[in-house]
């Protein structure tokens, strides 16, 4: 009889374990390393502050953008670019967090997909009629858009600032800038707003470590963006090792021109300081993939790849440092030093994507298929 | 024919043990497509991929559209049938055909387990599991039969046996027994399981369950084949593959080895659970055995005897034809394949595919997620076989968009078991003059370290 009771509450626990329910509990203390509390310095201390900050220049860009196309001047075109610059810098330190409300909305996609489709965007501005929130026009707004549309129209300053005063079609363009600044503005107000009401929470407390838990998937946005985004878009593309020749049109920031290093160094920056879990604001680090790693090699006693991928890092920042602030003349002139620098960003995939995932156990996305 | 062999192969023994196998592998089987299907994966994983990784020699079994689903059907309602005993030769030769066709149809979702499963019902086609408590029985009164040859459930055993037991052997290695990889790398990440989690981040656990592990495995099929200790062993069996479920995404397996294991028990327990299924279906047991106990034992024909018997010897041999490769079978998975190496390593990799021309020597670079999904990449990144595949297919492919005379190189990193990312395949060796075939693969890098062991 005892041993039937017993088989019998095995059974249930065989059943309890193949019933499909891994849903992450909350995070034990102990000596173990400390999941939620990376989770929440990555969401309090990182992610927030820049989305803040971000949030602040794209507030100020829809005002200059505004005051520029109401008393369109060459002064007042100077604010509105000075502004898009800013905030295009500070968009480099959102970019990489794509989960969420931001993944949702196709954050990055909306506001960076380069190169911009000019004749779609002339297409609209001509017909005044589109709807910017279909997939299809995810390369006719956001900042590279905005670069067109400030710098790429004329060849002078008097030029550019004609289409909004003379030209023909100025409401058209005006209306067409002014939307594009207020979508950016309003789509970052909405991550912001979600961000601080709820998916905080939502993402420190999913601290398990199925595929769906917020490490695994940020881990995996993270490198993704590091290898598709900044090694790819940034220096890849237009340095033509996807294809056959170089495609210096699809350098980031094309019109502006002297933009395309500042925005990948920016880049570069943010990723290695996320990397290193340190604070938006200030010098102060907290939990992070290094720290991670490092608490995991006390248990491997293996390499230590967190001080190989910040020395990595640092490699990839000399080779873009060696390059021309204009991406597009550095192809030109020698795109022997982009390939180098592509080179260089390339190491740190295989540290990041091979090395790194597989010493914190993270899989590689979104695969949900069983395992044997 | 008086010999012991001829004696053991005319042995009788009840029926009951195969019956119960079959009804629960059917059913199990029903559930597990089912499964399969509300996961959607039969959409992610054969419909979406656009290009798909095949198996060699079996280079024309692929999904076929829309018609996919249909297979997946007719797989299903023929483990119906197969639990039901209902037209069992031909349910199980369908389930048999429509199982290994999905399978092959793309080796990124090889799972030992699958194999498993292919492997069991190509055995149980040779079995008379419909027999006794079945559609087939029941129509049939000729067919019925309360005794079968005791050899038939033994062929069952015999492929458990194998299973645990070289899944065991296969962990016999330094990297497993001394350096406890890969378990290392994935307990930790369990950290948020009460009570056991903060145990995983201890070594001394890792190597627990490392030793465990491998002990458990070499053992069990012999404690469940004495009687004294099967209930011990069955307890561990439970308990082994409950963890292994909470522990890692395994899927059905552990439920499935469990639920097999019950065929070690004797045929009084499983009459108990004919003689519940009997109550909640309302079929009246014990009359049926009533008229079917007197029935003389079958005998079996020497062709099935033959095939059984090559069968169990290829699954005895298949394992080790990796001694006949050169080079750490971790590293270049030449014979790793088919040989219940079970759970043995992390293994993760990076290739970047470089198409050259060979006449201005440009090239560039394949961005991979233009191909293959992202499973596919992962599982193409760290085996030569998928990375050959791959390299030829972008060749067919650039070569059709007009590109002319091309070379494919790639640039690959693997790292294994926690060691540091290593050069995997020679960067200066132009895929596409490469072929597939079981002989060993000169253009993998050789593995910088080593790992001793079976």
């Amino acid at each position: 009889m005892l041993k039937k009771s017993f088989f019998f509450g095995i059974l249930c626990l065989a059943l309890w374990a193949c019933s499909e329910d891994d849903s992450g509990g909350p995070a034990s203390s102990g000596d173990s390393f400390d999941r939620s509390a990376m989770l929440v310095n990555w969401a309090d201390n990182i992610i927030i502050p820049a989305y803040l900050n971000f949030g602040g220049t794209t507030q100020a860009l829809e005002s200059a953008v505004a005051s520029f196309t109401q008393n369109p001047s060459e002064a007042t075109l100077q604010e509105a670019r000075s502004a898009w610059q800013t905030a295009y810098i500070a968009f480099q330190q959102v970019s990489m967090f794509d989960i969420g409300p931001a993944e949702t909305v196709f954050f990055r996609n909306r506001l960076n997909t380069y190169p911009a489709n000019t004749t779609e965007i002339e297409d609209f501005i001509a017909s005044g009629t589109y709807d910017l929130s279909l997939p299809s026009t995810m390369d006719a707004q956001g900042f590279p858009a905005m670069d067109y549309l400030l710098y790429g129209l004329g060849e002078t300053d008097s030029e550019i600032v004609a289409f909004y005063s003379t030209n023909a079609s100025a409401t058209n363009y005006t209306n067409y800038l002014v939307n594009l600044a207020q979508i950016a503005n309003s789509l970052t107000a909405s991550v912001v707003a979600n961000w601080n009401t709820g998916y905080r929470d939502t993402f420190v407390s999913n601290s398990g470590g199925s595929a769906s838990a917020s490490v695994d998937k940020l881990a995996n946005d993270y490198v993704f963006y590091y290898e598709k985004a900044l090694r790819a878009g940034k220096i890849g593309i237009p340095a033509g090792v996807f294809s056959n020749l170089p495609l210096p049109g699809n350098v980031e920031a094309f019109y502006k021109k002297d933009f395309s290093r500042q925005l990948a160094l920016t880049s570069l920056q943010a990723a290695q300081d996320f990397f290193n879990g340190k604070h938006f604001a200030g010098n102060q680090t907290g939990k992070s993939f290094k720290s991670y790693l490092d608490y995991l090699n006390t248990i491997k006693n293996g390499e230590d790849l967190a001080l190989l991928i910040n020395a990595q890092f640092e490699d990839a920042r000399a080779a873009l440092n060696l390059l021309d602030e204009n991406f597009v003349a550095q192809i030109e002139i020698d795109n022997s030093k982009m390939l180098n620098a592509f080179d260089e960003l390339q190491r740190n995939v295989i540290l990041l994507k091979v090395d790194m995932l597989q010493a914190l156990d993270v899989n590689v996305d979104y695969i949900d298929a069983d395992g044997d | 024919m008086g010999s012991p062999l001829a004696k053991y192969l005319d042995k009788p023994t009840e029926a009951a043990p195969l019956a119960v196998f079959r009804i629960f592998f059917g059913l199990m089987m029903v559930g597990s497509l089912l499964r399969f299907w509300a996961n959607g994966w039969i959409e992610k994983l054969y419909l979406e991929p656009t290009f798909h990784f095949s198996y060699y020699g079996f280079e024309w079994v692929r999904p076929l559209g829309a018609f996919t689903y249909v297979i997946f059907l007719v797989c299903g309602l023929s483990a119906l049938g197969v639990a039901l005993g209902f037209k069992y030769r031909l349910s199980i030769l369908t389930f048999f055909l429509s199982f290994t066709y999905i399978e092959l149809m793309d080796k990124t979702t090889y799972l030992n387990h699958y194999y498993f499963i292919s492997c069991v019902s190509f055995l149980m086609l040779f079995l008379p599991a419909h027999r006794y408590f079945s559609v087939d029985a029941w129509r049939n009164k000729k067919l019925a039969a309360y005794y079968i040859p005791s050899w038939t459930i033994d062929s069952i055993k015999v492929l458990l046996g194998i299973v645990y037991f070289y899944a065991g052997l296969a962990k016999l290695n330094s990297d497993w027994l001394f350096r406890a990889m890969p378990l290392k790398i994935w307990l930790p990440s369990n950290y948020d399981l009460p009570l056991l989690g903060t145990i995983l981040q201890e070594e001394w656990a890792h190597f627990a369950f490392s030793w465990s592990g491998a002990l458990y495995d070499l053992s069990i099929p012999f404690l469940l084949l004495y009687r004294k200790t099967r209930w011990f062993a069955f307890a561990m069996v439970v308990i082994f593959h409950v963890l292994t479920r909470v522990l890692f995404p395994i899927g059905i397996f552990p439920f499935v080895m469990i639920v097999s294991t019950l065929i070690f028990f004797d045929a009084k327990f499983h009459h108990r659970i004919l003689l519940f299924l009997s109550g909640v279906f309302r079929i009246g047991k014990e009359k049926w055995d009533a008229v079917l106990l007197p029935k003389k034992k079958e005998k079996t024909t020497s062709m099935v005897k033959w095939v059984v018997a090559l069968f169990i010897g290829i699954q005895f041999l298949l394992p080790w034809r990796y001694v006949l490769y050169p080079g750490e079978l971790f590293w270049t998975e030449e014979g790793f394949r088919f040989s219940w190496r079970v759970m043995l390593m992390e293994k993760a990799g990076y290739a970047q595919f470089k198409v050259v021309n060979p006449a201005t020597g440009n090239y560039f670079y394949v961005d991979n997620s233009d191909f293959l999904t992202p499973f596919q990449e992962k599982q193409m990144s760290f085996q030569p076989d998928f990375i050959l595949e791959y390299a030829h297919f972008l060749g067919d492919q650039f070569k059709a968009q007009g590109h002319g005379p091309l070379e494919i190189y790639v640039e690959s990193y693997v790292a294994l078991n926690g060691r540091m990312s290593q050069p995997f395949v020679y960067p200066t060796v132009n895929l596409l003059n490469q072929r597939e075939s079981f002989a060993h693969k000169t253009w993998i890098v050789p593995f910088q370290d080593e790992i001793k062991g079976l």
